[in-house]
């Protein structure tokens, strides 16, 4: 009994401390205490976060063959091979919190582990690589750069490298539209019905209103979480509108107004039908990603095998 | 043939053997055995096609007619494009595109050492860098050389096969014609003959390490020097130039 109560201190002690960090903006680092809820939401974050930018190449890698000058080529296999990269810092980083890298592609192959939904939408058009780049890379900016003050110590420094590489990937994108906006018929007409199947779905990555956002409450009171989804999307609709005008595309939203009192845009109410409708599995994509993903494992096992085979094998004779 | 129409061969074949491998190693994105992998091949991928970018660039300047890397890359046919069939060879498995890392990263290793001494000075300059590139292709498909061929049954088995599957496709790396002849006189090209014996020591020393056999067979396939490839290669550009050929008045 007397042992229990030394051990409930202790653990206010801790957890105090861990309140009394996050009160005083410190960074939470992998050795500090952590109540079980905060480890559990960021690994299911940070993971969800690392699978997206892996899944994410699918659909680029998908125009990396015919991409039409070499100059896109080799902006396209660096765009993917950041985002690899990124997949690849957000592991670690989550690896930090005692769950391997096996372990969260178990969870994503179990579907425990999800990844962003916008990655269930197919990548049709050459346009569809400049709408991936500056729509879907410029809202995940925008929720990034929020995350650069997240909490967790590790998370938050992963974010400060990855947000000056999409910078670079948002312009890059943009430069796609711009370019085939100034091209010929058939070019704007492919940017602009890029546009159309992009607009919506990259507005939903922000999630929905939070009062149906289910964990927010805990991600604010840790600071995981900086911003509302709502605040997050109206700064990517107000940043975003003005980059279409300039090029001549037009946003796929007829109530789309400028709203001089607040100084922003009013948008029309989001499809958030189709949005649950794709993250329950019904999207587009959804089925082959997995298929890909699982497939290219298994595919690869011999190989990770082989490796390890020897790696014991040396260790043995040293 | 003019010193110049012989430059512009040269150019073109070394720009189209790294724009073939290009293409080969940026099919691995998201299909590597890691993601580590994954990121190494998409990178090699990537150096390749700024080397095919540098030296098409020149290749258009040597002819003189106004033509730019991405003509040369994206408005050409089967028939005039000029790599080594063993850059277009589909990819196979993990193990056959390690062995062909082997083959062609030490043979590339050693040809972009020796055209660093080019009298040509642009074609120097451009070696200098791929030099660079290629001792890290060579030692990066080394080691996975080493690890499958001394790692499982199955590795091995793998590994073996890919080797074997590949080598009749040696040959042609080693191969001259009056292009090699007429730059060799100048001190332009590479003497193919020097670095063969080169190539064949530390290839046999590599299989050795990697535990394998050196292949048997002594028949070599041939033609991609003049333009006769294997059917691999029409599905490649079918894909890669699908923009240009199905609408030839845009620009990208």
């Amino acid at each position: 009994m007397e042992l229990l109560e030394k051990n409930e201190k202790l653990q206010d002690k801790a957890s105090g401390s861990f309140e009394a960090k996050i009160e005083r903006d410190d960074a939470i680092e992998p050795r500090d205490n952590m109540p079980e809820g905060y480890r559990k939401h960021l690994i299911r974050q940070m993971s969800q976060h690392a699978h997206s930018e892996v899944i994410g190449m699918q659909p680029e890698g998908n125009w990396i063959t015919r991409a039409p000058s070499l100059r896109a080529k080799q902006i396209l296999l660096a765009k993917i091979q950041d985002e690899g990269g990124h997949g690849l810092y957000l592991y670690s980083a989550a690896e930090t919190l005692g769950i391997s890298r096996d372990e969260m592609i178990a969870q994503l192959h179990s579907g425990k582990a999800k990844y962003s939904n916008i990655f269930n939408y197919p990548a049709l058009t050459w346009a569809d690589i400049g709408a991936i780049g500056w729509l879907v890379d410029g809202a995940a900016i925008v929720n990034q750069v929020s995350l650069q003050r997240t909490s967790y110590g590790p998370y938050s420094r992963a974010m400060v490298r990855i947000c000056k590489e999409e910078s670079f990937h948002q312009r890059q994108g943009y430069e796609i539209m711009a370019k085939m906006m100034s091209g010929t018929a058939a070019q704007r007409e492919m940017a602009q019905d890029a546009m159309n199947r992009w607009w919506w779905p990259s507005l939903m990555m922000f999630g929905p209103h939070e009062s149906e956002s289910p964990r927010s409450g805990d991600a604010f009171k840790w600071k995981i979480k900086r911003s509302t989804n709502d605040e997050l999307r109206q700064k990517f609709i107000d940043k975003t509108v003005q980059q279409a005008e300039v090029i001549g595309l037009k946003v796929p939203d007829d109530q789309l107004r400028w709203n001089e009192e607040k100084k922003s845009y009013d948008h029309g109410p989001i499809n958030w039908d189709e949005f649950h409708s794709v993250i329950n599995g019904n999207g587009p994509c959804n089925k082959q990603r997995m298929a890909h993903h699982k497939k290219v494992h298994a595919e690869g096992a011999w190989v990770r095998e082989a490796a390890e085979a020897y790696r014991l094998k040396e260790e043995k004779l040293n | 043939m003019t010193e110049q129409q012989a430059l512009y061969k040269y150019c073109l074949r070394l720009g189209d053997n790294a724009l073939v491998q290009s293409y080969r190693l940026s099919e691995w994105c998201s299909n590597a055995p890691t993601l580590e992998e994954d990121l190494a091949l998409v990178n090699f991928a990537l150096d390749m096609t700024g080397r095919a970018q540098a030296l098409l660039t020149y290749a258009g300047e040597v002819d003189g007619n106004g033509k730019t890397d991405d003509d040369l890359a994206y408005r050409r046919g089967e028939r005039e494009f000029c790599n080594h069939l063993i850059n277009e060879q589909p990819n196979g498995d993990f193990a056959h595109t390690i062995a062909r890392l082997l083959f062609v990263a030490t043979y590339e290793y050693l040809f972009y050492s020796e055209l660093m001494r080019s009298a040509d000075e642009r074609l120097a300059s451009i070696a200098a860098k791929v030099v660079k590139e290629s001792r890290y292709h060579m030692t990066h498909a080394n080691d996975w050389a080493i690890r499958l061929g001394n790692g499982t049954d199955e590795s091995q088995r793998r590994m073996q096969a890919a080797i074997d599957a590949l080598w009749m496709f040696t040959g042609e790396m080693f191969e001259t014609d009056a292009v090699d002849a007429l730059l060799r006189d100048k001190n332009i090209a590479v003497d193919l003959g020097k670095i063969k014996p080169v190539w064949m020591e530390r290839i046999t020393e590599m299989v050795k390490m990697s535990g394998l056999s050196m292949p048997e067979g002594a028949y070599m396939q041939s033609g991609g020097l003049k333009g006769i490839h294997t059917e691999y290669l029409g599905h490649m550009l079918t894909e890669m130039q699908y923009l240009q050929r199905a609408y030839p008045d845009a620009a990208w």
